[in-house]
Formats: C-alpha cells, structure tokens, sequence
C-alpha cells in the first residue's frame, strides 16, 4: 500500500525524518522553514517523540547534541542566519562524532537578507561553517518527494558516519507543494547499535563523549581517524543525477531549484537539436569531481547555474581546470535565473 | 582496619590538574559521595562544563560528556529528554553558566527540565587566566577589570538564583559553600536533596556554591575561604532561595 | 574515639600543600613537611598521630581526596 498526498517541501523533510525513526527534533522558528518546525511540533507528539521549540537555534542545536549523546535518532532545522548559529555546535558533533541530520532551508543573505529561496550557503554547508578540519554529509534535494526521501536517507547516513548530515534545500522547495508517495510500511533503515552513547556506566566503564583531545599527537590522531571517515564518504557515498548528458556539447551544472529550471530549459533545446545536458550533484559533499571531470576529458563546456554569486562554480573550476570551459549564471538575493537567461547564455558559449 | 574516610568510589584515581585549595576538587568529590551513597553510579550522565572543570570526566568514574561553553542545560534537556530515568546533572562555572549560557539556564528552569544544576561560583574565570565574572564583587581586581570593578562601566554582581527564583517551573534552589567543614557538609546535603528531587521527578533543581580561587584572587587557600566567609557571602547570602514542597 | 583506634594516612603525591586541613585540625596535629613531593610542592604530614580523634574534619576539608582515615579493629 502506497501513501500519496500533496504535501510542501518542508512538511515532506519532516515526515522523511518522522519515518527515518526520528524521536528527537528542537528548532526555533524562521522564515521560509516555519511549516517543518510546526509540521514537526505535532508529528513528535503523534509519535511519542520529544519536540521543543528552544530558546534560539543555539540551544536547539545543543539539544541535539545531548540527545544524540543519548543514542537517540535527532533532526533539527532553520534557515540561514540560524544555521550561522548552529555552526559551534555542528563542529562540535563532528568532533564529538555524534549523528544528527541538521536541514538548512536557504534564503537570501547575507545578514537578514530576505525570505526568498537562495543558494548562498554551499560554502557555509561544504567548506565548513563551523571552525576545524570537519565535513558535513550533504545531500541537495530538488523536489517536494526528495525532501522526503534524501531526509529519510539522512539519518541511516548519519549514524553509518557517526556525523552530521545536512539537508541543503531553499525557500521554494521548502515551501511549494507536490505530490508526495512513501510506502504506509516504510520502516526506518540503517538502524544500528550506540555502545558509545551516554546511558549511564551499566556493566561497562564510565565512558565519555568529547571533542577535547589533549596530550601530545593525539588530536593530530584524531583528526587522522575523522579524515579517514571523510575519504570513505568520498569513495562510497556520492549521488549525481545525470540529465540528457549523451553527446552533450553543454553542460549545465546546477543543484536544488536551479537543476529544475536547468531541467526545463534542457528539454526545451534538446527539441531543437542542441546538444545540452545536465550534471545535476544530489550530494554536494562529497562532490562528483569524478564525474565532471570525465566530462572535462571530452572537451565539454560547462555552464554552472546557481542562485548565488558563484559558490559550487568554485568546486567546478577546481575540477575542470580550465577558466575557458568554465561559465557562470547566477542570482543573489532571491533572484532565479529563467530559462530564457539560461538558454541565450548556452548561445553564447556555443558560439565561442 | 575499615575506613572512616576515604575517597569515593565514584571518584577515579587520577590526581587532579586543579589548582591548590581549588573548589573543584571538594565539590567532584561531593557529588561523587552522594552518587555511592545513592548508589546511582550506573544511572547517572553528567554534563561538564568549558571551564577549569572542562577535564571532569577524567576523575568521575561516570558518563560524563563535553558541552559547548554555556549551552550544558541545552545538552542535559536533550539527554534527560531522551533518558528521563537517568540521574542527568550539569557542572558549570560562573562564565558558563551566568555568562555565555544565561539563556540556556532561565530556559531548561522555565521549561521545569528535571534536571540538576550544580552552579560554582567563584566569581572569576580561572580556566582563561583570571578574567572578570559576571559574578565578580565590585571593586576586585581581575584581568580585564584591572581598575577595579565598577558599577558604572561594568555592572553588578549577577545573581542568577534569586533571578531563576520567579520561575514557576523551578522546584528547588540553594546557595551554599565550602570554606568550612560545617558549610562542606551543608553542600553534599544540598547536592543530595537535588538528586534525589530529580529521581523523585520533581523537576528543575539547582545549587548554588561559593568556591574559591586562591590562584586569582591572589590570596592563600585558607585567606581564600575566608574571603568568601567575610566578603562574598555579603554579596551572595548562603541558604535556601526556594523550595517547592 | 581515640588515636589508638585510628589512624590517619596522607598521601603526599596527591597532596598539593594547600594547608587547609591544618587549619582545620582542632588539635593542631597536622604541620608542612621540609620537604617537597614531586611536584615540588610541600605536602602535609603528621605530627601528633596519637593525638587523632578521628573527626575527619581535615579529610573533609581535603581538596585532594589525599586524606584517608582508618579506624584500627
């Protein structure tokens, strides 16, 4: 039996989290992910979970903190100026190597910015946000069903690593409204045991959940065992979606919202013949630096899209290693590059 | 022969890094003779602090975690909520408890988080090389109140207690010290009241307890505890500031 | 309880010459040593033994845990 309703993107994250076997969510409101936090405020209680709006998205990123100590299945969300908040408390569950799924509905910035949908925040989410040698797992949906689905994934990732995983969406797709399908049987997957967690020093030591690590070389160590985890995630666990990539002379590299409209404006051209493709990375970190760089082998040019100054483009210029193949479309503060920019730039780069 | 006094068992071996005549040092202790008189070792996960004491889990022989500098009331909601028959307490300075982590505290208070908060107070930040508290008398000299603190450019001693006390959620609040035996017995009392508030799930419960720090305050151990017998408990009076029955 | 019945053990590593549980004794049984242990501070010791009344107010008073106090059977 199949459950299928019309559901927003936001709401979608918070049920992929409630069937992932998620008990444990804090947050603190913030426009445009309200819907998740209230969707996740009954769903907790429905569920015999634990919700609580915190004090401010510090404290809730700390509750999660304790709560993931605890062994339990934990999910927080905000929006850009609050996942800045989060970022000491992520660097410490890195560090800590405490699971957690943390998902950012972007909007624009810098500072307040606005509430419109942005993608200003791949650094913050890719390079780090939070200070030290650290990575988040994150996955970028681009629908109202892979809100659901890459959430529901999220949490068996974070407990596989033992380390934060991000969900990186916008405004829009947090907030518009699809068609949602899960099987009514789904069961949460990956679950496995926590011998590390604090439940109290029942017939084992007293053990201890830190990121303190003195003594000559050992934090050295540490980051060593964290790094080797980054390096597994990177041979196992990258997602690339590519789109009408056959014989493409052009390729779109976009993510989330931009991958669709990308999508659209591929479809578009392809009906006349030109050759235009899209590598669409679902997860950004690890990114499929493989992936584009076979296309970069091919002589292929690259048009990076993006709803913001030019984050992942970064990524791709590394990879491609060539400034001529390497183009860029994008929009700040709540802009959405359109079709028509998108394909009378694909022009121009056919014409070079 | 059988001991009369000895270390606890809750107590690890290790000798502490903390300094001489050092608070911290009494107070794990403490904690840790009420834990084997409860006998609750296997139930209990405690919260420690960034500060001096940030190294607790090197002498508790119990779950004791890290917490980001302030936000320990943050973690223990998230631990006890997820454990609520666990015996969850948080240890904090009076930097991560009356500064960084102000919110932290009136919320797991105001929110009635069964939970135990030991709060030492040694009005200085001992950890960072002697920088002023929140709790800080006027007129003592630290680090970055090196002409003294003034109320004018630097406030008030900060008194979290009588300002949690309003909160209808808190259950149970006491202040008191160890620069005596007596007061040394009256702490362990009120660290066993609290514990056993929190088993009896009676909610949010909190002591208070004066500390010295002899490195600092630039005075002895013994001047210490009697700076705090003659000048500090001026500022912040010993006993119950509020008991929920 | 008499000094014959207990017996007071101060470790001196653990000791960090605080010198609190001097000030505590009300019998004045406890004095500095001369010398330093190895972490160059001057530990507490023992002078009087056999005047103990076993009132544990140094080892309460200890920062340490480097007091302990045995009751002899």
């Amino acid at each position: 039996m199949t459950i299928k309703y019309l559901s927003t993107g936001n709401e979608a994250c918070g049920e992929g989290a409630v069937r992932a076997g998620c008990r444990f969510y804090a947050g603190y409101p913030i426009t445009p992910q309200n819907e998740l936090t209230a969707y996740m405020s009954r769903r907790m209680e429905e569920e015999g979970g634990v919700f609580i709006q915190a004090e401010s998205e510090l404290a809730a990123i700390n509750m999660v903190l304790g709560a993931s100590a605890a062994g339990s299945r934990v999910f927080t969300s905000s929006s850009s100026p609050g996942v800045s908040l989060k970022q000491e408390g992520i660097s410490y569950m890195a560090g800590c190597e405490l699971p957690a799924v943390i998902a950012n509905v972007m909007r624009g910035g810098p500072g307040l910015g606005n509430i419109d949908a942005a993608q200003g925040d791949y650094f913050q989410a890719t390079k780090g946000g939070g200070h030290g040698d650290y990575r988040l797992l994150v996955l970028a949906p681009a629908s109202v069903q892979e809100m659901f689905d890459f959430t529901y994934e999220a949490f068996s990732l974070a407990d596989k690593y033992r380390n934060p995983v991000m969900i990186l969406a916008d405004g829009m797709i947090g907030q518009m409204m699809e068609p949602l399908e899960f099987k009514e049987n789904i069961k949460p997957a990956g679950i496995i045991d926590k011998p590390w967690a604090m439940t109290g020093a029942k017939a084992r030591k007293a053990q201890s959940i830190k990121s303190l690590v003195l003594g000559e070389g050992l934090l050295e160590k540490h980051n060593e065992h964290l790094q080797g985890k980054y390096a597994l995630m990177g041979k196992k666990e990258v997602k690339t979606e590519l789109y009408n990539t056959e014989g493409a002379e052009v390729m779109l590299v976009a993510y989330g919202l931009a991958s669709r409209v990308a999508r659209s404006c591929i479809d578009s051209l392809r009906k006349n013949g030109v050759k235009v493709g899209l590598v669409r990375p679902i997860t950004l970190w690890p990114f499929p630096y493989k992936e584009l760089s076979n296309f970069a082998k091919k002589g292929v040019k690259f048009l990076v899209v993006e709803m913001s100054a030019g984050q992942m483009l970064e990524d791709v210029r590394l990879t491609v290693q060539d400034d001529e193949k390497v183009s860029f479309l994008g929009h700040t503060g709540g802009g959405i590059p359109t079709e028509e920019e998108i394909t009378l730039k694909i022009e121009q780069i056919r014409k070079r | 022969m059988s001991k009369l006094f000895a270390k606890p068992k809750s107590m690890k071996d290790a000798a502490t890094h903390y300094c001489p005549g050092c608070g911290h040092g009494l107070i794990h202790r403490l904690i840790c003779e009420v834990i084997d008189e409860m006998d609750i070792r296997e139930e209990v996960i405690a919260i420690a602090p960034v500060g001096c004491a940030v190294l607790a889990y090197d002498y508790w022989d119990f779950d004791t975690m890290e917490a980001p500098h302030g936000r320990t009331p943050a973690v223990a909601t998230g631990v006890k909520r997820v454990l609520p028959d666990r015996l969850v307490f948080t240890y904090q300075g009076d930097g991560d408890l009356a500064a960084i982590g102000t919110a932290e505290i009136i919320h797991a208070g105001n929110r009635g988080e069964n939970i135990s908060v030991i709060f030492v107070n040694n009005g200085v930040y001992g950890m960072t090389g002697g920088q002023m508290a929140p709790t800080t008398l006027l007129g003592q000299r630290t680090a970055t109140s090196q002409f003294t603190r003034r109320a004018e450019k630097e406030g008030f001693p900060l008194k979290i207690m009588e300002m949690m006390a309003i909160l209808p959620a808190v259950v149970y609040l006491e202040r008191t010290s160890v620069h005596s035996p007596k007061e040394i017995m009256k702490t362990k009392r009120a660290i066993r009241k609290s514990f056993d508030m929190q088993l009896n799930k009676k909610g949010f419960s909190m002591v208070e307890v004066l500390s010295p720090c002899p490195t600092y305050w630039g005075l002895d151990p013994i001047k210490s505890m009697k700076r705090i017998e003659e000048e500090v408990i001026k500022e912040y009076p010993l006993g119950v500031i509020k008991e929920n029955r | 309880m008499t000094a014959k019945k207990t017996k007071l053990k101060i470790d001196n590593e653990r000791c960090k010459g605080c010198m609190l549980c001097i000030h505590a004794c009300p019998k004045g049984i406890l004095e500095a040593s001369a010398k330093v242990n190895k972490r160059g501070l001057k530990y507490v010791v023992v002078k009087h033994p056999d005047e103990c009344t076993g009132c544990a107010l140094c080892a309460i008073m200890c920062p340490d845990c480097a007091i302990e106090i045995l009751r002899k059977k």
